[in-house]
């Protein structure tokens, strides 16, 4: 009896507390989200205006005209993530078995540092080395390499760079993390039982440090789907993203709803990555 | 016949980290030490903590590279073989299961390093955890299981593979102290039965005196005594070995002279006793000495009542004064002084009621024989 009681008082605290959290992302998260869900299937009926009757035209040009920027935008975040990995795993191996506990501040802080500049002006840097009177054709024109300036500006490569110097440090801090917690008495078992280097790492670091590994993905294949300053800086025509249509929606053209529509999609793009990721998680820590 | 495991002169020095930035500072954890280990042997290594046991371990695993000297498994040199081409396997302190796989795929694990296939790794894995009675626990994770089951995963694991050596890190250390003496007896039976050399680390005496054939007792980074346990409990080389190993009084005299296997040691009060000498007689010289008595092995009586004491044995006796008088169940514990030394005099309970009305504050007569007391090196 006191014990059930107890509990409710405890549930009924606990709910007092989240209440100013619950109010906040209502009003300023589910409403809006709601609003961009109903209007994606309404009509346009002038510029920021939205009217009934409902339609599924604007799923239509989504899937439709839009689809090879979606497509783009899947791939290029996809990419993005995998050389983040590739880049970020050993990198973050690196700097969790350093011994000196200085060493490995010192490394980690170096990691986040260039966090202390604004991301946009750090895009334009990317634009100064990159293009045709760049930084890099120019070093390579000097040295005789290249007869005529490489086009590096304005293509999906540039969108890759860009997007994977900004978010390479939700990489690293996730992979550290797993990386730091792990204990190394497996590597010595494995190769106790006669695993070399290679197989021990396959076979017992990677498993063990995967949630950092799937973390990581995911902390930047999202912002990566839902990109836009790095592929308007970068991109260009050719390397335009979903993000960048998006805004240009509720910018210049102020198609509510077709902005409203490629919202929703990404939204379920991002939301099949996440899906991927808990599925992933789930079946490695059960049977 | 060549030994299963040797080592020679083997040194290991870290380099202490963070304590001192001057170059080359340097801690030796193991400091030369000779060892040799028959096949089929199972071989404790005992000592505190810090006293190099499991970095001599580590050494024969493969996992630590000595600074110096020679590893030999089987009359090959291992030192510079890593780990997976060594023919040893381990069994560790916390067992390192790999938690990501289940028991079965832990213990085949090994097996399929070696390029043994999978249907056969299974059987084999099988039959392994048939022998540690935990085929039903095949399908379950590590962290599924009890200490003790996982501790029967760990010894299948490292057994599946058929190593020369089986090496044990402190293997019941995380264990309560019931299932401790369950699975010492456990791995007593296994190592008879599988015949392989066991090599273990411990720091329980009691643990390594119930196992072990023999015992290598270490201390700082060197190996004090290699012995049986009878050969460590009854004739310790040094005061660490004495007092590492049980409870023992300690007499400071001097050694006045040396005969065949006894020596003659005066106290400072002028009495004199025999005691053994050390296995190694010649490792001691007249003058001052340490001799160590065991409690258990000292008898004690009230003055008057000498007459009961035993015959048979030459005998050496001692008078003091009583003190401190405990009855702690099983024995009563005498604290007697003689000669400025604290001794304790531990005696049987094996009546109900005492044999001798003893008093705080008399003089006792307290007796043994020479075979009890060992002189001990300096």
């Amino acid at each position: 009896m006191l014990e059930a009681q107890a509990r409710r008082r405890q549930q009924r605290s606990g709910l007092l507390l989240a209440l100013p959290a619950i109010i906040w992302l209502g009003l300023f998260f589910l409403l809006p989200l709601g609003i961009v869900g109903v209007f994606s299937f309404l009509t346009r009926e002038a510029a920021g205006i939205v009217s009934l009757p409902f339609t599924l035209e604007h799923y239509e040009r989504t899937f439709g005209v839009f689809s090879v920027v979606l497509w783009r935008s899947v791939w290029i975040s996809v990419v993005s993530t995998v050389i983040c990995l590739l880049i970020g795993y050993p990198l973050a191996f690196f700097i969790a078995t350093r011994q000196n506990n200085w060493v490995r501040q010192l490394c980690l802080f170096m990691v986040v540092l260039p966090f202390w500049t604004n991301f946009l002006v750090r895009t334009y840097a990317w634009r100064i080395l990159l293009g045709d009177q760049g930084t890099i054709n120019a070093i390579l024109q000097g040295l005789g390499l290249i007869d005529a300036p490489l086009t590096l500006l304005n293509t999906p490569f540039a969108v890759i760079l860009g997007l994977v110097y900004g978010f390479l440090p939700f990489m690293v801090l996730p992979i550290y993390a797993s990386v730091d917690r792990f204990d190394f008495k497996y590597v010595d078992a494995a190769h106790d039982l006669g695993a070399n280097d290679i197989k021990a790492f396959f076979r017992v670091v990677l498993p063990m440090t995967l949630p950092g590994v799937f973390a990581g993905s995911a902390l930047v294949f999202i912002p990566c789907v839902g990109a836009f300053v790095t592929p308007d800086l970068l991109g260009g025509t050719q390397g335009l993203m979903i993000g960048n249509l998006i805004s240009r929606q509720f910018g210049q053209s102020l198609n509510l709803p077709l902005g409203s529509a490629l919202s929703v999609t990404m939204m379920l793009i991002v939301m099949v990555a996440l899906l991927a990721y808990v599925r992933l998680g789930n079946r490695r820590l059960g049977g | 016949m060549t030994p299963d495991v040797e080592l020679r002169q083997v040194v290991k020095e870290f380099s202490a980290a963070g304590k001192s930035k001057r170059a080359g500072y340097q801690v030796r954890a193991v400091d030369n030490v000779n060892l040799q280990i028959a096949q089929g042997e199972f071989f404790a290594m005992l000592g505190p903590s810090g006293c190099g046991k499991t970095t001599t371990l580590r050494m024969i695993a493969g996992f630590e590279t000595p600074t110096s000297g020679e590893i030999y498994i089987r009359g090959k040199a291992v030192h510079d073989i890593p780990p997976f081409h060594r023919p040893v396997n381990t069994v560790f302190q916390d067992y390192a299961l790999f938690p990501h796989m289940t028991v079965i795929q832990n213990v085949m694990f090994g097996l399929r390093m070696e390029g043994v296939p999978r249907q056969e790794a299974q059987r084999r894995a099988e039959e392994a955890l048939d022998m540690v009675k935990l085929s039903h626990a095949a399908a379950r994770r590590p962290n599924q299981l009890s200490g003790g089951q996982q501790q029967r995963v760990a010894l299948a694991r490292a057994l599946v593979k058929r190593p020369s050596v089986l090496l044990l890190d402190e293997p019941l250390g995380a264990l309560d102290l019931k299932l401790r003496k369950e699975m010492q007896a456990e791995l007593k039976t296994m190592q008879q039965r599988v015949g392989i050399t066991f090599i273990f680390v411990t720091h329980d005496q009691e643990e390594a005196m119930s196992m072990a054939n023999r015992i290598a007792v270490m201390h700082e980074g060197h190996v004090l005594q290699v012995g049986t346990a009878r050969d460590i409990y009854e004739r310790p080389v040094n005061r660490f070995v004495a007092d590492f190993i049980g409870e023992t009084n300690f007499f400071v005299g001097n050694l006045v002279e040396k005969r065949d296997k006894v020596g003659v040691v005066k106290l400072a009060d002028g009495a004199t006793f025999e005691a053994s000498l050390p296995l190694d007689a010649s490792s001691v010289s007249e003058g001052k000495v340490t001799v160590a008595l065991r409690p258990e092995r000292i008898g004690i009586f009230p003055p008057g009542e000498e007459d009961d004491m035993p015959r048979e044995v030459p005998l050496n006796v001692l008078e003091g004064v009583l003190y401190e008088m405990d009855y702690i169940g099983t024995d009563t514990r005498y604290t007697v002084e003689i000669a400025g030394t604290t001794l304790v005099v531990r005696e049987q309970n094996v009546d109900y009621e005492d044999n001798y009305d003893f008093r705080l504050g008399q003089t006792v007569k307290i007796f043994f024989p020479a075979v009890s007391a060992t002189i001990l090196q300096e």
